[in-house]
């Protein structure tokens, strides 16, 4: 019963600028779908398109075999969350919810019991008769779902549905979306720039920049296989060094020259950028270690350590224990190994994954202990 | 009924502070506020009754109890009538446009909202004779067609509204544009029509703004001079308004009678001020709750 959404080959200029070029997607029934990108990527125009507050300059938009283009927003059967919330500011929360019941003329009763489903729904029943400005953060966003799902949409759009909120009030909306979502089952699209939001809540990612998908995957998928540098760039910090392979051998580049190997990959021999997440830079104290603790910081369970060697920088996170445990301090000398990476081309294209050196897992092995 | 909560800021203000550095200022500046208030505004409203009342209150009714008073009064009403209304109509679809659309001219027309301001009434009665006059632009034509303006009520209802037009639309453009396109972008996609935005949505979320711009575009149509007693040709009983009426009867003498009709412009004044109080008393709740979003934001 849930809608499927098939997008085809969508242009949408403003002026000179182009911001969506030939998008192509298809959203599963009842699939709850991140679209995640930096600002500009043309995420949001892409959600306005499917809510019909614009118009694409060539393409298809389908929800199941149903042309949506040719059909007017109320048609539509759309559900829109604003990023701002767009709440009527004039209207209680009652009245909000009540908005798309009442410009359909459903009789009054009727609009009372669907109204008081939603407001228990969203567990707001106490502050039916209050204003948006009354409210916290939270609470109008929570308004905001419940107006949006009043008319029981086929589809549920939500602009970066948590982005003015703080941490706290963040976690909790994001579970009760979710579960939300678990209970009613609507094809929903949300739109992010915060990766982690999209992994943590999304069934399947998509990633936006510069108007074109990127990628799209399960958040474990994308994750381990990036398909070019701007997405694993995109998905969490990493360690990037320039790097030449020799048979099979990957070579940091430092002060100029060929220096030390950090790992193999199948790549043909020529130069190439290493991307190594902090977690794959794995740290051992080792009085004769030729790397150098120059940063120490917690940021709570988790500990952030910057390494150098010459000239070459990396950060690395371990847990706040393996610290203590390991009796890490700045200034210390330490053995550092990368357990793992992926190599882009100059034109940060065709990614390689980048495996441990053999011999220094095994000097690992024989180390200080 | 519920406590309302102080808002936080209240007890955040260093008071103390600021009020140890400079202990007389509050009292220097409230002290001044009220001086002026009181010889400026309260002190001339007491003259104008006391005055208006001076020969006593049957003089007074007598004053009043006459057919062209009684006109005046008609016409002081009816031209706010007509002006407010189509100054309204006017303010909100400026408004509409401007916070709505980018369009070319549209700094332009913000501008011209303006120009009743820059311009003297007289001289806006004055632009209106060379117009519509005997020897004006359009005079033959309207003289051919049977069509009186000036020296009639069709002229002075064009001065009122040419002076009070930016009374509502200085009131809600600002508004309107600050407070964007997003409510208008929900209402679409829940459903609703154009219409139904426009007298559900629009309408509604300007409307403190439009009752301001109200209560000040009607006190000055009802209160204006300069254009009307130029084009009007001040024909007593046919067409003189309250406040030509206050000139004439002062210019022969009647100084008593003048401030009689004084105090009937002082208290629709006052009637429109009461208007606004017991509105804003009304929905105070919702009042209270768009100044603190305001304050957040």
């Amino acid at each position: 019963m849930s809608t499927t959404i098939e997008i085809r080959n969508i242009f949408r200029r403003f002026g000179q600028h182009t911001v969506l070029s030939d998008v192509n997607l298809s959203v599963e029934p009842g699939e709850l779908l991140a679209l995640l990108g930096p600002s500009g990527s043309g995420k949001t125009t892409l959600l306005r398109l499917i809510a019909g507050l614009d118009f694409p300059d060539a393409g298809i938009i389908k929800f199941d075999k149903d042309d949506a283009l040719g059909r007017k927003p109320k048609e539509r059967g759309v559900g829109f969350v604003f990023q701002h919330y767009a709440l009527f500011r004039h209207m209680t929360v009652f009245e909000n919810i009540a908005f798309a019941l009442r410009v359909r003329r459903m009789p009054k009763g009727e609009v009372k019991t669907r109204v008081n489903e939603l407001l228990k729904l969203i567990q707001l029943e106490t502050l039916a008769g209050r204003y948006p400005a009354q409210l916290s953060g939270g609470q109008r966003q929570r308004v905001a779902l419940a107006r949006a799902l009043a008319i029981q949409p086929r589809v549920l759009l939500l602009d970066e549905p948590f982005g003015a909120l703080d941490a706290v009030v963040r976690r909790d909306l994001r579970r009760q979306i979710r579960n939300l979502h678990e209970e009613m089952n609507i094809t929903t699209l949300f739109v992010t720039h915060d990766q982690e939001e999209a992994f943590e809540l999304a069934d399947r990612v998509v990633i936006m920049n510069g108007g074109r998908i990127f990628q799209e995957g399960t958040p474990i998928d994308i994750y381990r296989a990036p398909a070019d540098a701007f997405v694993h760039e995109f998905l969490g910090e990493s360690n990037k060094f320039p790097c030449v392979i020799e048979r099979g051998i990957v070579h940091v580049i430092t002060g100029g020259e060929i220096g030390f190997a950090i790992g193999t990959a199948a790549a043909p021999n020529g130069k190439a950028t290493a991307y190594i997440r902090p977690h794959h830079v794995l740290i051992r104290p080792n009085t004769r270690g030729a790397w150098r603790v120059n940063r120490l910081t917690s940021t709570g369970a988790q500990a952030r350590i910057t390494v150098a060697c010459n000239d070459i920088i990396a950060e690395s996170v371990i847990t706040a224990d393996a610290v203590v445990e390991s009796n890490l301090t700045e200034g210390a000398t330490v053995d550092v190994t990368f357990t793992g990476g992926t190599l882009f081309d100059a034109e940060g294209k065709n990614p390689i994954k980048v495996a441990a050196l053999k011999p220094t897992l095994a000097q690992l092995g024989t180390g200080t202990r | 009924m519920a406590v309302k909560a102080q808002p936080i800021e209240t007890f955040l203000v260093a008071k103390p502070d600021r009020d140890k550095a400079f202990p007389w200022g509050k009292t220097v500046l409230i002290a001044t506020a009220l001086l002026f208030m009181a010889l400026f505004l309260l002190l001339p409203l007491l003259i104008v009754f006391s005055e208006a009342l001076s020969a006593g209150i049957s003089e007074y009714i007598d004053a009043l109890d006459d057919p062209n008073i009684a006109s005046a009064i008609g016409i002081t009403l009816l031209i706010a009538a007509i002006a407010v209304p189509a100054n309204v109509v006017f303010g909100v679809i400026a408004a509409w446009c401007i916070a709505r659309f980018e369009f070319s001219g549209r700094n332009l027309l913000i501008t011209l909202i303006d120009l009743p301001f820059s311009i003297s009434p007289v001289v806006a009665g004055l632009l209106e004779v060379l117009l519509f006059g005997l020897n004006g632009l359009l005079g033959p034509w309207l003289s051919n067609h049977n069509i009186q303006i000036i020296f009639a009520l069709p002229g002075m209802v064009i001065a009122t509204t040419f002076v009070t037009f930016p009374f509502v639309a200085r009131e809600i453009i600002p508004l309107a544009q600050e407070q964007g396109n997003d409510e208008e972008e929900a209402a679409v996609t829940l459903g609703a029509s154009g219409l139904q935005i426009f007298w559900r949505v629009s309408l509604p979320k300007l409307r403190w703004g439009l009752l301001y711009g109200v209560l000040l575009c009607n006190a000055r149509a009802m209160g204006e001079f300069g254009a009307v007693s130029v084009v009007s040709g001040k024909i007593f009983g046919l067409t003189d308004t309250l406040s030509l009426a206050v000139e004439s009867l002062y210019d022969s003498y009647e100084i008593q009678a003048a401030f009689a009709v004084a105090s009937l412009l002082a208290m629709l004044a006052l009637v429109t001020l009461v208007l606004k109080a017991a509105l804003e008393w009304r929905h105070r709740d919702e009042l209270h709750a768009m100044r603190r979003k305001k304050a957040a934001t």
